[in-house]
């Protein structure tokens, strides 16, 4: 079982993940139109660029928008759950090894101890999500089944994966979990919410240069006060 | 598949049917007519499939239900943060229920939405600001906006709006003849202040030309002879065009976008006609969105780019100021407390806001900022077309009052605020909460009153007497 999902499954869903992600970039980018959204993309030139980077950095950094520190709670709990689901599957020197084995590829691999605090932050972001989820009216009004269902597989994958790593208890069982709650998510990642993955930087640039070539670059600068 | 007499989905292009529609006193014929309009759903279809694009469709499904956004919405804060009035909630259950059912939706549907879409929503942007993946429910409604007038589902009056511009090339009936008129008797009367006076009506080659408000010359023809004024002091080369000279859009409201065009083309092409190096506009936000902002995508101008710069008129107003074209008597600046107004259509959406500070910083002896101002001001409540939709009173109502709880808090008295829709919603809100210490402002009389007229402008005494 574990073979099969180390082996065969994982570089299927690696591929529906990444040629799914890429697909949706692409079709992203071809279904921009200048005419309906009125933004002169042709036009956007090097301010079309910097407003664009400017709103993908800004709000990739802790804090860094009024937006999110109006909003500690939640950036906190964002940030955590975020460092822990993106540098994790890609820079735990477990996965590491095993991207290796399984692809031939290698990534830098985080130090032990770096790897297993992110991956406990991790953890602990996404259950305070979770928390965020349920206490406050407005986060409940909107969830539906679907958000709950990917936020758990989230935090079933971390959790499995803490376990198995620590040897707590059923290492063979949490190990097939996490890899198969794992598997599950970049297999869905093309199809849901979480093609944000790839999308979000694609929204954000859009934005970007929205404000930076049409709605105030000009007299403003590139860079919105986001 | 029944369409109503007065509510259908064909847009107003006579006269005729203008007064037709205008007879029905406050749209209750309308509305009845609206009850049993048909949704045409293959044409429905057609639409969103030719213009729901990726942008939309992709905010529509990332977001991540996080309400990140509620708390910058001020009418969720004004509604004591009713969940239904959440910038996610709002367009997930319009736009984004009408695009999962492709659709196939009835006449129920569309007039929620409808109410959705102006009631609950100004177009002002602010929610784009605070949501982390970006998505800015106020362009996706104003996208709703268009697709729902297509099918006959917009308020009665945002239809007659939208029908003026079309009928009268503006968004009153305001005649070619009625303008000048207009231009000619308010220099006349104004020649008693300034004997030079003179509103120069299609003059070409100048350095500007000044597009304004309907309104002006209709309600407050006041204000075009202040504009006169203000630019004779400041010796500018200017004019008006006898036609094209309205830039304000209620079919930008309406989201009738074919009459956003036909307005837009009828201010380019005086353009062409009288070849100004510039174009200033009065002080209208939403005017400027339309004509200067959006405007050049409708008129089909690839580079996004108008003919030649408008200038909206804070950013006239601050160059002259700048320049020392007009002077301010430091005597007179504006002593009590006094805050400003940003309109979101030319501030956040425009980038405009150091022009409106620097014009602060000269006049006022004592101003205030609101707690959120600039690029992050909240909408005066009245935006979007709120102000005018009767059958949305008591909704555009009860949002004004976070503005107010804005403005008091800021312990001014006066509020300036260069921007018709946002004057009209200050003075509402006046009004509404019986608020009798705060007043309000356009620029131009205040700085009428203010500047320093030079000497050679001034009446010359009778010497005889
Ligand atoms: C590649 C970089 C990524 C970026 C820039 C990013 C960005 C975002 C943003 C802006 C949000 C919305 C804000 C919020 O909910 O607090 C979000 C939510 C979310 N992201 Fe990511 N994300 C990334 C990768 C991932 C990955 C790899 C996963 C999972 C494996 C993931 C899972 C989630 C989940 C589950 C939510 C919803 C959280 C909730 O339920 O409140 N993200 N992400
Ligand atoms: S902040 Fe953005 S992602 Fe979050 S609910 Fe609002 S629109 Fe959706
Ligand atoms: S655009 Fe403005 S009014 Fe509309 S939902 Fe967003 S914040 Fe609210």
């Amino acid at each position: 079982m574990i073979e099969l999902l180390s082996g065969t499954l994982f570089k299927i869903s690696l591929l529906i993940f990444t040629v799914g992600l890429i697909y949706r970039l692409v079709q992203y980018v071809r279904g921009l139109d200048w005419r309906l959204e009125r933004v002169a993309y042709a036009y956007a030139g090097q301010s079309g660029v910097l407003g664009a980077l400017w709103s993908i950095f800004k709000w990739l950094v802790p804090f860094g928008t009024y937006g999110w520190r109006k909003q500690g709670f939640a950036a906190i709990a964002f940030f955590l759950f975020h460092i822990g689901v993106v540098l994790c599957p890609l820079f735990l020197a477990g996965h590491t090894v095993f991207m290796e084995d399984a692809l031939g590829i290698s990534f830098p691999a985080l130090p032990v101890a770096a790897g297993d605090v992110f991956a406990i932050l991790g953890f602990g972001g996404g259950i305070l999500l979770l928390l965020r989820r349920i206490a406050l009216p407005q986060v409940r009004f909107l969830t539906d089944r679907k958000d709950i269902a990917i936020l758990a597989l989230c935090l079933i994958t971390l959790a499995t994966g803490l376990i198995a790593r620590f040897d707590l208890f059923a290492y063979d069982f949490m190990l097939g979990l996490h890899m198969l709650s794992g598997e599950a998510i970049l297999v869905l990642a093309p199809f849901t919410k979480l093609s944000h993955m790839a999308l979000f930087f694609a929204s954000r640039a859009q934005l970007g240069i929205d404000y930076a070539v049409k709605r105030g670059g000009a007299s403003r600068g590139p860079a919105f006060p986001w | 598949m029944p369409e109503g007499i007065l509510c259908n989905r064909k847009p107003i292009n006579t006269e005729e049917d203008l007064k037709r529609l205008l007879a029905d006193k406050g749209g209750k014929q309308y509305y009845e007519e609206m009850k049993n309009l048909d949704v045409d759903v293959r044409a429905l279809q057609d639409t969103l499939e030719k213009t729901c694009k990726s942008r939309t469709r992709t905010w529509l499904e990332i977001c991540a239900h996080c309400s990140l956004c509620a708390d910058s919405c001020y009418l969720y804060q004004a509604n004591n943060r009713d969940p239904k009035q959440i910038p996610s909630y709002k367009i997930q259950s319009t736009l984004g229920e009408l695009i999962k059912r492709n659709g196939r939706v009835d006449t129920e549907f569309m007039m929620h939405c409808m109410d959705v879409a102006w009631s609950q929503c100004t177009c002002c942007n602010r929610c784009g600001n605070y949501c982390p993946h970006g998505i800015d429910v106020g362009v996706m409604m104003s996208y709703l906006r268009g697709v729902l007038y297509s099918q006959g589902f917009c308020p009665w009056e945002m239809k007659i709006g939208a029908g003026m511009h079309r009928v009268y090339g503006a968004q009153m009936d305001v005649t070619t003849e009625d303008w000048v008129e207009t231009c000619e008797w308010m220099a006349e009367e104004g020649q008693e202040q300034i004997p030079s006076l003179e509103i120069p009506i299609d003059k070409e080659d100048c350095d500007i030309m000044y597009v304004l408000n309907a309104r002006e010359p209709k309600i407050y023809p006041d204000d075009v002879q202040a504009a006169a004024m203000l630019f004779h002091i400041a010796g500018e080369s200017w004019t008006v065009p006898s036609e094209g000279w309205e830039n304000t859009s209620l079919a930008m409201f309406a989201g009738d976008w074919e009459a956003c065009k036909m307005n837009v083309q009828r201010m380019y092409d005086a353009i062409e006609r009288l070849r100004p190096k510039c174009v200033v506009e009065t002080e209208c936000g939403h005017a400027h969105r339309a004509s200067a902002v959006e405007g050049p995508y409708w008129a089909g101008r690839e580079d996004g780019k108008a003919p030649v710069p408008y200038m909206h008129y804070v950013e006239w107003l601050a160059n002259a100021i700048r320049d020392g074209k007009i002077k301010i008597d430091p005597n007179k600046k504006i002593k009590e407390p006094c805050t400003l107004q940003d309109s979101c259509n030319y501030i956040r959406n425009h980038g405009l806001e150091k022009h409106t500070r620097y014009i602060m910083s000269q006049i006022a002896e004592d101003f205030r900022e609101m707690d959120e101002h600039g690029a992050h001001n909240y909408c005066c409540g009245g935006g979007g077309g709120f102000n005018g939709i009767g059958k949305y009173r008591e909704e555009r109502d009860k949002g004004l009052f976070m503005k107010l709880q804005q403005i008091r808090a800021t312990g001014a008295t006066l509020v300036i605020s260069p921007c018709h829709n946002c004057w009209d919603a200050i003075r509402d809100t006046m009004e509404v909460y019986e608020v009798h210490d705060i007043k309000w402002s356009f620029l131009k009389p205040l700085i009428l009153d203010m500047c320093i007229i030079p000497d050679h402008l001034k009446p010359q005494e009778e010497e005889e007497e």
